[in-house]
């Protein structure tokens, strides 16, 4: 649309090739009320939009007014479906459109409308869309990481359209990029789980709690990657208990004695899910203990939440209703 | 401790264009208009002018939550929701616009804030030729909106409850219009809309339920589609759908409590996802999922109002994401949900749910005699 910026600027009502359309006024009900204050150009853009739109009018000039009625408000569902059906009609080459959406898209990335105008053209152009969606979604993700719009239209193409070759890779770019990032881990997720090319959880475990552990140790304070070990052994407690790596990444996490909420709390569930801990958690747990008080004599799984109500002040309660819920069997 | 300036922020919501169908009528608004809300913000008017139907709802709602709904004129507002409502039975967000379902919702509620439900089976008598038992409601509204779909020969403006069942997948999730973008917002909205209406029966409950499970994500939350990221709002539609389902025994509730509570930041505020900032909008989509959890005591509460309150303008009213940003009816709605939710005194009680007064929706859904 570049070519047009200078003829955009051009009121619609005095360009010659509009002078045979009369525009339709947007109807504010059946009684007087307070008008919105729309400027004059949104106004006018609108009124000529509706009148297209009546008589069903899909025609270049449509799409041409469409754009611009998408750039003064990107949000409208009616302008962007009716585009749809423009473009349909003309038979309009949808790469180019792929570049208006994209143009649209670095300005308004959380625009609902955009993204699923993006989905239908993809759609439409089936397999040969992968790589310039996987590269368009990049593109927004690279501003906004945590982009919902973006992860959910890149997990919607590699769903339907294929393209997982690098997405392990990619997920590992923005991990390095930013460790707390809980976006790409959930990528990292939806991939080791959903990639036909990776033989699913149960093959890639091993090496994702490693990958896993590592990154633990370097941010312990990172609520994602927790849970993300956690999310590894699904529903099968047993094995998560008994993963020596999972009880030693604890151990070693509360030994820095700093920022170890989720390794206390992971401790925690170790002990609710039948962990037997030696004598160094106890060790380790008790040093953590206010100062004024000596080594305790209660169940390590007590004085875990003991010390979690006394550092993480905003959820006692939660950590209160933790330590009334002990298994009876805890040491 | 700053308290909840209750009087300036019914004045905001009552003068704020965004929401302005019937500035005019207000008994407290003078006429004209002061000088500083005529030209308000231009641009965002033009933004929120294809959802004014939720900027109705959301101010509607929060001043019903101060007990000043009878400010406004309802018959105003009334015609003007009706006027959006399309032969599919569907709502846009504005007259003139096209039906999508995040506008049915809340029209519905706006409709369910006046006890006005009813206006959809009065059409539906009127389109049968019923006109009789529909004028001794001896309301002029209804009548002019009555006789012009009359006169324009829509049978079938009752359709609204087949026009949303329609947007159910295969796979059981909803598409938001007919153009088919699926989300578990829809979900949430589509079985809201229909229990409100009392039509759940409409639409195959047990595979929207199935969908809203498998969005479900190794954190105890949800997302908007398989897969998807667990976000608060996503998270407040599923848990919505499952309560109203009553199918909340396939929420893990000590995970998916753990994670929200999780969501209170140093300041007292609440983030929608992980090493996100707070805003005022997750006291609202936060809380009310870990009510519907009855798990909402593990959080900080005091520290929650008071983040809430620090983002009023105490001058002009209104609430704010953050405080020092600058306030909208969005977020003022929030604040002020998410202290009913709190129980702050002085705000009615707020159905985590429905997003409605309680008040409403035991109007609605309890037996009556």
């Amino acid at each position: 649309m570049d070519s047009n910026e200078e003829e955009q600027k051009i009121p619609v009502s005095q360009r010659p090739e509009w002078a045979d359309v009369k525009p339709v006024p947007q109807d504010d009900g059946p009684r007087p009320v307070v008008p919105i204050a729309y400027t004059e150009e949104f106004r006018e853009t609108m009124d000529y939009f509706r009148a297209v739109y009546v008589s069903d009018e899909r025609s270049p000039r449509s799409l041409q007014l469409t754009s611009e009625a998408i750039h003064l408000n990107p949000g409208n569902y009616t302008v962007w479906h009716f585009r749809r059906a423009v473009l349909e009609a003309l038979n309009a080459d949808l790469h180019e459109e792929l570049d208006f959406v994209e143009n649209v898209a670095k300005e308004n990335s959380k625009n609902y409308q955009i993204w699923h105008h993006r989905r239908w053209l993809a759609e439409k152009l089936g397999t040969g869309a992968i790589v310039k969606e996987l590269e368009f979604t990049k593109n927004i993700l690279s501003l906004d990481a945590k982009n919902y719009h973006a992860w959910s239209h890149r997990q919607w193409v590699l769903k339907a359209l294929g393209g997982w070759e690098d997405e392990l890779e990619y997920c590992h770019q923005l991990l390095t990029d930013d460790v707390f990032n809980n976006s790409a881990w959930n990528q990292r997720y939806f991939v080791v789980t959903g990639s036909p090319l990776l033989g699913g959880l149960d093959a890639m475990r091993d090496s994702e709690v490693d990958y896993t552990i590592e990154a633990i140790i370097a941010h312990p304070e990172n609520e994602s990657p927790w849970r993300y070990l956690r999310g590894l052994y699904k529903q099968d407690m047993k094995t998560w208990a008994n993963d020596p790596r999972i009880s030693s990444l604890c151990l070693k996490v509360l030994s820095t004695k700093t920022r170890c909420i989720f390794a206390l709390s992971t401790l925690l569930d170790l002990i609710c899910s039948g962990f037997q801990p030696g004598p160094e958690f106890k060790a380790a747990v008790d040093d953590l203990q206010a100062s004024d008080t000596g080594p305790s004599d209660s169940g390590l799984g007590e004085t875990i939440c003991s010390v979690l109500e006394r550092i993480d002040p905003l959820r006692v309660n939660y950590w209160t209703w933790r330590k009334s819920h002990l298994p009876s069997v805890t040491v | 401790m700053v308290e909840l300036a209750a009087e300036k922020h019914v004045r905001y919501i009552i003068t704020v264009e965004k929401v302005s169908y019937s500035i005019r009528k207000l008994t407290c608004c003078p006429d004209p208009l002061p000088q500083y809300l005529q030209k308000k913000d231009a641009f965002e008017s033009v933004v929120m002018e294809h959802l004014r139907m939720n900027g109705a709802y959301w101010g509607l709602t929060t001043l019903d939550l101060l007990g000043k709904l009878h400010v406004v004129d309802q018959d105003e507002v009334i015609s003007w929701v009706m006027e959006c409502q399309h032969e599919s039975g569907g709502f846009a967000g504005n007259i003139g616009h096209d039906p999508h379902i995040l506008y049915t919702l809340s029209a519905v509620q706006v409709l369910a804030l006046f006890d006005k439900l009813n206006m959809l089976d009065i059409e539906k008598s009127v389109l049968e030729g019923q006109i009789s038992a529909f004028l001794v409601h001896d309301d002029l509204i209804l009548i002019h909106r009555a006789e012009k779909n009359y006169a324009l020969g829509l049978r079938s403006t009752l359709t609204l409850y087949s026009d949303i069942a329609s947007l159910q997948n295969e796979d059981g999730s909803f598409s938001g219009d007919m153009w088919g973008e699926v989300d578990t917002r829809f979900s949430y909205i589509a079985i809201c809309c229909l229990s409100l209406l009392h039509q759940l029966d409409k639409i195959d409950v047990e595979k929207a339920v199935n969908y809203i499970v498998r969005c479900k994500n190794l954190d105890g939350g949800f997302g908007a589609t398989p897969g998807g990221e667990s976000h608060a709002g996503q998270i407040f539609c599923c848990v919505g759908a499952l309560a109203i389902t009553g199918s909340l025994h396939h929420v893990d509730k000590d995970l998916l409590g753990w994670w929200l509570c999780e969501r209170q930041v140093k300041s007292g505020g609440l983030n929608g996802r992980p090493e996100k900032l707070p805003d005022v909008c997750y006291s609202w989509w936060v809380l009310s999922s870990l009510i519907m959890i009855d798990r909402v005591h593990w959080i900080d509460r005091e520290k929650l109002i008071k983040f809430i309150l620090d983002c009023q303008d105490l001058e002009q009213g209104g609430i704010s994401d953050r405080p020092d940003d600058a306030v909208d009816v969005f977020h003022t709605y929030f604040g002020v949900a998410g202290l009913s939710l709190l129980e702050y005194p002085g705000v009615k009680a707020i159905d985590p749910a429905y997003a409605l007064p309680v008040d409403v929706v035991n109007r609605i859904l309890l037996p009556h005699d």
